[in-house]
Parts: C-alpha cells; sequence; structure tokens
C-alpha cells in the first residue's frame, strides 16, 4: 500500500511510520510506503552533532522551528514544504537483508524521478544521496528494526532551499544543496514528482499494483 | 550466557558502529525488544535481543566500532 499523508507534522508521521513497523512486523500488513510533505523542521541523526545546527536554539525557537533528535542513520536535515518525503516500510529480509544495497536502491529510485525532469541525478562515492553537479538534491537516512524500513528519505523539489543555511546539511560544512525547481528554473508539479516516484519506486523495489490512498488532503 | 555479537548488515562490509545501547548494565532485558542500536553509512539498524536475562556486560560503547561476529554484550 502506498500512502499520501499530504501536508504533515513531522512527529505526527512519525508516529504514523513506528505503528506501520510494527504492524509489518507482525505481517498485519504487507510492504508499504508513506509519503509526506512536512511543516519546517529539523531533524538530527543518532550520529549527529549539534554543533551542525548553525542557529542558536532561541533563535530558531523565535521563528517557531525545532530541531528533533531521531533514530536514523545521518547528521542534521532540513524538511519543509515543497520537499518529498517518503518513508518504505520494508522486510529486507525478503530482499537480502543488506542496509547498504537498500540505500543504492533508494539513490536508484531517485535518479529514476529525476529523469522525467532531463535531470541527471548521480551517485558520489562514500557520499550517499543523490548529487546533481555536485550538488546534493536528495538525502537518505533510514532506520530498520527487526529487518523492516522506516525512516527513508527527502527529495528538494520547491522546497526553500535557504533553511539549509542555517544548518551543515549532512554535517557537511561545504555542501551545497540543490532542488528540481532550482535546476529547472521553475516550479514542478508535486503530484507529478509523487506520480513518477511511485513508477521507480515498484520498478526498483518490485512492489505490486497497489493503489494510492490519500490519508490527508494536501493543503494548498 | 549468551554472547551478543555483531550481525553482518550489508555485503563487504565487515564492521558498524555501536550508535546506542537501550540498556544498562544491570538491565533485566527480553528477548526480541530492542537492545542496541548499530550504524552503518546513513543506515541505522535496531537490533532485538537474543535472549531473555540480565545485561551482564557491555563490551562495546557507545561512539565505538565493532567488527562483524565481534562480541558487544553479554546477557546472563
Amino acid at each position: 500500500m502506498i500512502i499520501d499523508l499530504g501536508l504533515i507534522d513531522y512527529e505526527e508521521a512519525y508516529k504514523i511510520q513506528r505503528e506501520s513497523v510494527g504492524r509489518r512486523i507482525l505481517g498485519e500488513i504487507d510492504d508499504s510506503v508513506l509519503l509526506a510533505e512536512h511543516y519546517p523542521v529539523f531533524t538530527i541523526g543518532r550520529t549527529g552533532r549539534m554543533e551542525n545546527m548553525l542557529v542558536s536554539e532561541k533563535a530558531l525557537s523565535g521563528k517557531g522551528l525545532k530541531v528533533l533528535r531521531v533514530d536514523r542513520g545521518g547528521d542534521i536535515t532540513f524538511h519543509g514544504p515543497g520537499q518529498l518525503v517518503a518513508y518504505p516500510v520494508l522486510d529486507l529480509k525478503n530482499r537480502g537483508a543488506d542496509l547498504h544495497r537498500y540505500l543504492r536502491c533508494l539513490e536508484e529510485v531517485l535518479i529514476g524521478t529525476l529523469k522525467n525532469y532531463s535531470i541527471r541525478g548521480q551517485r558520489l562515492e562514500g557520499k550517499t544521496g543523490v548529487w546533481v553537479n555536485g550538488e546534493k538534491i536528495a538525502s537518505l537516512g533510514v532506520a530498520v528494526k527487526g529487518w523492516v524500513t522506516y525512516h527513508g528519505l527527502s527529495l528538494n523539489v520547491n522546497v526553500d532551499l535557504g533553511f539549509f543555511s542555517m544548518i551543515n546539511p549532512c554535517g557537511m560544512s561545504e555542501i551545497k544543496m540543490t532542488s528540481v525547481a532550482g535546476i529547472l528554473g521553475r516550479t514542478v508539479g508535486m503530484d507529478i514528482v509523487k506520480e513518477g516516484f511511485i513508477v521507480n519506486l515498484r520498478k526498483v523495489f518490485n512492489l505490486k499494483e497497489y493503489g494510492i490512498a490519500r490519508t490527508h488532503s494536501r493543503v494548498a | 550466557m549468551t554472547e551478543v555479537k555483531l550481525p553482518p548488515l550489508a555485503e563487504g562490509v565487515d564492521k558498524a558502529s555501536v550508535s546506542y545501547w537501550h540498556h544498562s548494565v544491570g538491565d533485566n532485558v527480553k528477548e526480541g525488544e530492542d537492545l542496541v542500536e548499530l550504524v552503518t553509512d546513513k543506515a541505522t539498524f535496531n537490533m532485538p535481543s537474543p535472549a531473555s536475562g540480565v545485561l551482564k556486560e557491555i563490551t562495546v560503547n557507545e561512539g565505538e566500532e565493532a567488527k562483524v561476529g565481534q562480541v558487544l554484550a553479554k546477557i546472563g
């Protein structure tokens, strides 16, 4: 099942993810994928360091922004409207039980999605994620519990890249972020991006043809 | 005594870091519940406890690396 959560608070989506993981472990549901866009928020992974947040907590709270510590791999990142976030809930036991292969598969899904816009996404050796001409367009940070995956990826579509200047994204100070809109010079329809993403996801992970359930109507 | 060993997490990867212990030495742990979180690249692996008992010893601390097959803890 592919479930489009629409524009949703990060913490609310996290609860839904964990619930889905629990149900997947018990075999109550099949492999699933949650899609979302989040209200602006910074999240920092287990191996992340707070010094990669370049703005004081006070300044952040003044803007109504939060930094959440989360249990995924990776350092600090930003989520906001105009960024496609996907949380695959897949049982990797049936897919070779290999965390790195899973990361490479997610990159393949993203590279395929970008091809629809004639954008050539690339892998960079030792720098997990998808890059376009040395700039990062998509970030990965995953977790598994009993080989069932949660957390996932974010693809910058129309998102305001200004927020990334408040952090060292992924703990790298030299990094430059980009987006589909930044490369094309125009905004693109998120629904069309999602459709392309789903086509590639199904292909790479051999998912059955499931319908897309929408739980929230997207706020315009 | 049950030894908790680092499992293989990915092909061609012979080590991982311990990122989080869900329990401390002396805690009672149950088989199947989250015991330790391991990290490799941008992925974390929540390892369930292989046995029920008391967590007797932690041999690899948070932030340290271990090799596949290395003992991370002992449960007795």
